[in-house]
């Protein structure tokens, strides 16, 4: 059985899966972090999947620029991270409900 | 050989990503994530993404695995997360059922069969070759766009992290005591 | 030429809006000054406009812009100023401009100057654009434009507090403005539908056009279109049984009784059924209708004239008979004699009117004849004009009512309608007594006005100057008539008197004289020498009391139309309104706040939670895309 588009997908969809549960499960800040890594990853592999399957690049170039997102997110999102843990000495979320309306 | 290679990569990337997910150690977490990339990139080098596979080694597992470890050492790693989790249940519900649709529609029969490859670059040139040609040419804005904002991102990663925030106005406002913003102010 | 027709037109409404600007302030007499002087060239405007055509014998139309344009309607807002119009305009502008001069006077000390002569202007101006608007909706919006100033001012003095029926009969300015309003509201809607019958079968509301395509209409539609204009017009002249608000509308100023309320807006209706003169000629049974109902108004309202003690109320009710008069007239075909005693009318019941007003200021706003007597002494130039104008009104040789009211009665008498005739000139025998009771009275007998502590002086000298065009129109109007004839029989339709009627001219013409000579010697003999009450007739006699509360129609229409109607939307307001519509409309906001006091929960600050409901969302509307796309 060779291995077709569908296979790529559904682990792709799995892979999402896995870091949204990751993303509601989490309470640390940083682990949400890296949740959120997982989640950009599967997508990322949907893209070029499909990619190659249709043989058009464009769905590389997406994850090229996924890519470049992820890291400037991982760049900005860091020195909040590292700014908040200065101010509050954590980064459990449920000791830091400041949006409590 | 590639049948091999796919199920291999995915059952340990998912039990990596899993390890990740649902580690409570940080440090086993990062590395558990740090793996799990590199064998994503093994994925692409088998789907003949081979530009793609190496930007994900250098970028993902070295670029953004590195800053993730670099940022830690702020934080107190080596302790175990106490985190008060939530009922799981719900949050296995969510997570299953959009896994569940995901699934379904991946699986489903195609609907887009008719799709015409639009950017093909230069037939019979290698992966890295066409991807450079298409990047300098169709996507050259993009590219330049998303340069910058690298760019603003460092900046802005160095501002944030930097050591004088300490004393800067965003600690006054994120205080919000009216006490402290008038003193700041006459000074 | 065209210019004038604006000017005539729109300086009113400048002079309106002029005097607006100072409505909120203390009186400034400039601002009198000003919209006199404006009327006045309104008045010079539609002067000069009337010779003009009375020279070349065309009509000036204009067209001011298009109005509405909607698929294939398209009405245009034009004015066209013809003999008609001419006649109206100038009349309309004369009063005008003797009530704002008068109008100095008479409000000299109210605190409102200024907010009066804008209401008086703007009455103005809606009265030009009934008269000069050369369709039927410019008509109506000039018709409800009256309607809206005479709400405005008869209730003038808006904070006077409500009184019961037996003090004051009209109750309070306010409660009878807006019994005016209502009144005119029902027969509006009359005269809606009629215009809408109008437009629905001929495409157009301008006058030439309609008129020229009446051929195409069924006689039972001409009928329908006829009645609907007549309850529009009915309304507005008071007719009955809509009359009641014109007595009640004596609660404002003086001047505007005058201005509104005798000479013009009134008249509005019978300018309608004069206007419409070629659709009601084909339909003569609609014509008679008009006829008798005027001519029951004529009657009816003389008699309750007769035992009236309030002295505005006898005008007002003498001006509901006149109205029957004109509307007999028209009714009958004789649409001339109509016009001709509507401009008549409106000299000399203006001149009564202003002397009323003398009146009054010397009386210290005590309107009750049975307190005043005597006046002559101090009063003379008034008992003089108020003589005058007694002396047209009851039609007596030179003056303008003897030729308009005598020439109605031929028409009548022509008609071969001997009942309205019989019964107009019975009317006239009234109209003569309770017009000198009325003088005598005021001016005669017995000085019983040092009871309520009056000291009666005469009004200024500029008020009384106000009024000679007025009095010298009443005298020298009548000698005028063959010319008006000559001028508007070039658009209205000639009215011939058959030989029989030629030869019994001079019989029916005495006949007239003698009866309203009997009604004035009638009321000389009872009125003269002073006042007696015989108090046992005014409280036993059944017929006085009858005539004395007004056949008791007021009542009637309160205990018949205004109670039932109040409970109701009592029961409209507390069933319907509070129990259906309030709880729905409160059912909303509290099912809004139960869901926001519930929803709010969600928002405990917590990231986490956000993110759960995010994800929440997310797979909502994955399904639902999923779900649409398997359905499809």
């Amino acid at each position: 059985m060779t291995i077709g588009l569908t296979h790529y997908l559904v682990l792709s969809a799995i892979l999402f899966a896995v870091g949204l549960a990751g993303v509601l499960r989490r309470k640390n800040l940083l682990m949400l972090f890296f949740a959120t890594e997982i989640m950009l990853n599967a997508a990322n592999i949907a893209f070029a999947a499909i990619s190659t399957h249709i043989g058009d690049l464009s769905g590389q170039m997406f994850a090229l620029f996924i890519i470049a997102i992820a890291a400037s997110e991982v760049a900005v999102g860091l020195g909040l991270l590292i700014l908040i843990y200065k101010k509050y000495g954590t980064l459990d979320l449920d000791n830091l409900s400041i949006m409590k309306g | 050989m590639e049948t091999v290679a796919f199920y291999l990569f995915s059952i340990l990337i998912t039990g990596l990503f899993l390890v990740t997910a649902f580690s409570r150690n940080i440090l086993y977490a990062m590395s558990a994530l740090a793996a799990g990339m590199v064998l994503i990139s093994g994925l692409f080098f088998i789907m003949g993404a081979d530009f793609l596979g190496a930007v994900q080694l250098v970028v993902y597992s070295g670029a953004v695995m590195a800053l993730y470890a670099f940022g830690m050492m702020f934080f107190d790693a080596t302790r175990d997360v106490k985190e008060k989790n939530s009922p799981a249940g719900i949050v296995f519900l969510l997570s299953g059922i959009s896994a569940v649709i995901l699934v379904a529609i991946f699986a489903a029969p195609k609907i887009g069969e008719n799709i015409k490859a639009l950017v093909t670059g230069t037939k019979g040139a290698d992966n890295p070759h066409v991807i450079g040609e298409v990047l300098f040419t169709k996507y050259l804005v993009p590219f330049e766009v998303a340069a910058v904002m690298l760019l603003v991102a460092m900046i802005a990663g160095i501002v944030l992290a930097s050591k004088k925030m300490d004393e800067s106005l965003s600690e006054i406002y994120i205080d919000a005591d009216p006490e402290t913003v008038a003193k700041e102010e006459q000074k | 030429m065209e210019n004038l027709v604006y000017i005539a037109l729109f300086a009113p409404l400048v002079s309106s809006l002029f005097a607006a600007l100072f409505a909120q302030k203390p009186k400034i007499q400039l601002v009198g000054i000003v919209t006199s002087i404006l009327i006045g060239i309104s008045l010079l405007a539609s002067v000069t406009l009337l010779l003009d055509i009375h020279e070349s014998g065309k009509a000036v139309s204009v067209t001011l812009m298009d109005w509405i344009q909607a698929g294939d309607m398209d009405i245009k807002f034009g004015f066209t100023v013809d003999q008609v119009t001419a006649v109206m305009m100038s009349v309309v502008t004369l009063v005008s401009t003797v009530v704002h001069v008068y109008s100095n006077y008479y409000m000299e000390s109210d605190k409102s100057f200024n907010r009066f002569f804008s209401y008086l202007s703007a009455f103005v101006f809606s009265m030009m654009v009934l008269v000069m608007s050369d369709n039927f909706l410019g008509l109506f919006i000039g018709w409800e434009g009256v309607g809206v100033c005479s709400w405005l001012l008869i209730g003038f003095w808006y904070e006077r507090k409500d009184e019961t029926r037996d003090v004051n009969p009209s109750i309070s300015p306010s409660w009878a403005a807006n019994e005016a309003f209502i009144m005119n509201r029902i027969a509006d809607l009359g005269m809606l539908v009629g215009i809408f019958m109008i437009y629905w079968n001929l495409g157009t509301v301008k006058y030439s056009e309609v008129f020229a395509h009446l051929d195409q209409l069924s006689h039972g539609m001409l009928v329908g279109i006829g009645i609907a204009l007549f309850i529009g017009a009915m309304g507005k002249s008071a007719q009955f049984p809509l009359h009641t608000w014109l007595a009640d509308a004596m609660e404002g100023p003086t001047p505007v009784s005058a201005l509104i309320h005798a000479a013009t807006m009134v008249t509005a209706g019978v300018y309608l059924v004069i206007r419409a003169n070629p659709l009601y000629s084909q339909i003569p049974e609609v014509g008679y209708f008009i006829a008798v109902v005027g001519t029951f108004v004529a009657i009816f309202a003389a008699s309750m004239a007769l035992v009236n003690r309030d002295l505005k109320r006898v005008i007002a009710y003498s001006t509901l008979s006149q109205l029957g008069y004109m509307f007999a007239a028209a009714g009958l075909g004789a649409y001339w004699v109509a016009l001709f005693h509507l401009a008549a009318h409106a000299f000399f019941k203006a001149l009564l009117f202003i002397g009323a007003g003398n009146v009054m200021h010397a009386m210290h706003d005590e309107l009750d004849m049975f307190k005043m007597g005597g006046l002559k002494k101090q009063m003379g130039w008034t008992f003089f004009y108020m003589g005058l104008a007694s002396l047209a009104l009851s039609g007596i040789y030179p003056l303008a009512g003897f030729f308009s009211k005598d020439t109605i009665l031929e028409v009548a008498f022509n008609e071969h309608t001997y009942g309205i005739w019989f019964t107009l000139w019975l009317t006239a025998g009234l109209t003569a007594f309770y017009s000198f009771r009325q003088v005598f009275l005021v001016f005669f007998g017995d000085e019983r006005y040092h009871e309520i502590g009056a000291h009666p002086h005469e009004a200024k000298a500029y008020a009384l100057w106000a009024m000679a065009p007025l009095a010298i129109l009443a005298v020298i109007f009548g000698f005028y008539k063959e010319d008006f004839v000559e001028f508007v029989t070039k658009l209205l339709p000639a009215y011939e008197m058959s030989e029989h009627t030629h030869h019994m001219v001079w019989i029916l013409t005495l006949v007239t004289t003698a009866i309203a000579l009997t009604g004035i010697i009638v009321a000389f003999i009872k009125y003269s020498k002073g006042l007696k009450r015989d108090l046992n007739f005014e409280q036993n006699n059944k017929l006085y009391k009858l005539l004395y509360n007004q056949y008791y129609i007021p009542v009637l229409y309160e205990k018949a139309f205004a109670k039932p109607y109040k409970e109701l939307s009592d029961i409209a307001w507390q069933e319907i309104d509070m129990q259906v519509v309030d709880a729905t409309v409160d059912g909303i906001a509290k099912a809004v706040e139960t869901t926001g006091d519930v929803s709010r929960r969600a928002q405990n600050g917590n990231l986490s939670t956000y993110l759960k409901w995010m994800a929440a969302g997310l797979i909502f509307v994955t399904l639902i895309t999923v779900i649409s796309v398997v359905i499809k």
